[in-house]
């Protein structure tokens, strides 16, 4: 009876930390998941395709990485329940603050224009014409967020981050050799061929779509508008490690399907190896196409917010997802002009959308430093963070973390720029 | 109604300007020297930037 009885309460209890968790979960996973946006994807699917299983081991590492990054995100918003960009003009004066909200706002616009060049993509595989994927896809976002509930919003938008999975099933559907499968995830090793230009520029491509700028501001707004108590941070971590490891397996399940049924073959695009798993196995590339789209619609509902709530915390505009269109006009007024605009330039004929995608690649490189830097001054300034201020050991972890970054993003950036800089 | 929204939002800008003048941030030798690479980092991108664009143009 004793034992029963110290089953029953041990039942009940981890009964209610589950319970506790699915309250706090959201922002970590929908970052980290949305994080896989369509130029993620892209990547991955080329990865795939021109290097096999060899590099599964390097995305393994790059989980880490990001969850090193956004943890201090979720510190920073629960402790002084202020923005990004809001924290970045109280603490460092207005010229910063302009210069990161600016480019903020040109990145995330940029960024927005190539989740819906996916997006199209995908659902022109089957059949659907680009106008009608973005008038539906923007009357969808729009019906998320104009309710008038974050909370709503949050686990709408958690329905699409166990879409974007759906890597996960294909990858097993096409059947690829285990063991190979297992070697490139756990042993370190470099393709055949070695060390190649090709090479450098693709694991610059991979670590560039592990953190972005808007990453950083998205996950800090959001924890401040689920009103995230310092209490919650353990949670709010473990959410963000939970997304992590999400986005490391979907990062995987794409290299795999590619590896396995597109070997060698030179990808430009996802949407080109559905269409070619379409020929090959219709079912998988049926699962491609809709997690192509998936990938572009979670992008696009993230950027469309990280700015409107930086937009709305430094102008003083009522900026939550809590308030109904009445009583946040401007708020939802700049969210529907970012989606309308973005949407309009895709379907403009014949707009310059490769040297977009090259645009945005490059102007993320300016942002991307001064939001870490940021981030890192800030998670050191004892005032600001107290007793939650970075340990000894977050600083090392951290600093070498945005070090790398930096170094990558700046190379992979100027390699966008003068492409045969790098010997390419 | 241009020019009044024009002044109205220029109004704003001044309004944020003021408020935030002041960096809250202790300036300690490490943030200033972080700030400063920072600006030097930035100013070296935007110079590749304008070089490109000049390139570009005279292709």
């Amino acid at each position: 009876m004793n034992v029963l009885s110290k089953l029953f309460y041990k039942y009940k209890k981890i009964l209610k930390v589950v319970k506790l968790y699915l309250l706090i979960a959201g922002p970590g996973i929908i970052v980290m998941v949305a994080d896989n946006d369509a130029g993620g994807i892209t990547t991955y699917t080329a990865t795939g395709a021109q290097y096999g299983y060899h590099l599964i081991w390097f995305l393994i590492l790059l989980g880490p990485v990001a969850y090193y990054v956004q943890e201090m995100t979720v510190r920073l918003g629960a402790v002084t329940k202020r923005g990004h960009a809001e924290a970045i003009f109280h603490s460092f004066g207005a010229f910063w603050g302009w210069f990161s909200l600016l480019d903020l706002v040109l990145v995330d616009w940029l960024t927005m224009i190539t989740e819906f060049i996916g997006m199209t993509a995908a659902l022109s595989i089957f059949g659907v014409p680009p106008v009608v994927t973005v008038i539906a896809s923007c009357l969808l976002m729009g019906t998320m967020v104009i309710q008038g509930r974050y909370w709503t919003w949050e686990k709408a938008a958690l329905v699409f981050c166990a879409v974007n999975l759906i890597y996960i099933p294909a990858a097993f559907m096409i059947h690829p050799p285990i063991e190979k499968v297992l070697h490139g995830s756990l042993v370190p090793q470099l393709p055949p061929g070695g060390f190649t230009n090709e090479l450098f520029f693709l694991l610059m491509a991979n670590i560039g779509t592990t953190i972005a700028p808007w990453m950083v501001f998205f996950q800090q707004s959001a924890v401040v508008d689920k009103n995230m108590q310092e209490k919650d941070m353990v949670w709010g971590k473990f959410d963000t490690g939970v997304g992590a490891l999400l986005t490391v397996v979907v990062a995987a399940g794409c290299v795999v399907l590619t590896g396995t049924l597109l070997p060698g073959q030179n990808i430009s695009d996802a949407a080109t190896a559905a269409a070619r798993f379409m020929g090959i196995n219709k079912y998988v590339g049926t699962f491609l196409a809709i997690g192509l789209f998936d990938a572009g619609f979670l992008g696009a509902i993230c950027i469309s917010l990280a700015s409107s709530w930086a937009f709305g915390e430094v102008f003083g505009w009522a900026h939550s997802l809590n308030h109904k269109v009445k009583e946040a006009p401007w708020f939802y007024a700049y969210y529907f002009f970012v989606l309308a605009l973005a949407g309009t330039v895709v379907l403009i004929p014949r707009a310059p959308l490769v040297l977009i995608t090259l645009f945005v690649q490059v102007i993320a490189v300016t942002l991307l430093p001064a939001a870490l830097v940021f981030l890192i001054l800030l998670l050191n300034d004892e005032e600001t963070m107290g007793a939650h201020k970075n340990t000894w050991f977050q600083n090392f972890a951290n600093v070498s973390i945005v070090a790398m970054i930096i170094l990558v993003s700046t190379l992979y950036g100027i390699s966008a720029l003068f492409p045969k800089i790098l010997g390419g | 109604m241009f020019l009044n929204s024009f002044r109205s939002a220029a109004g704003t800008v001044r309004k944020i300007n003021k408020k935030y003048s002041t960096p809250h941030m202790k300036m300690t030798p490490a943030v200033k020297f972080s700030l400063g690479l920072l600006r030097f980092y930035l100013l070296f991108l935007v110079g590749i930037l304008v070089y490109k664009f000049i390139v570009t143009l005279h292709k």
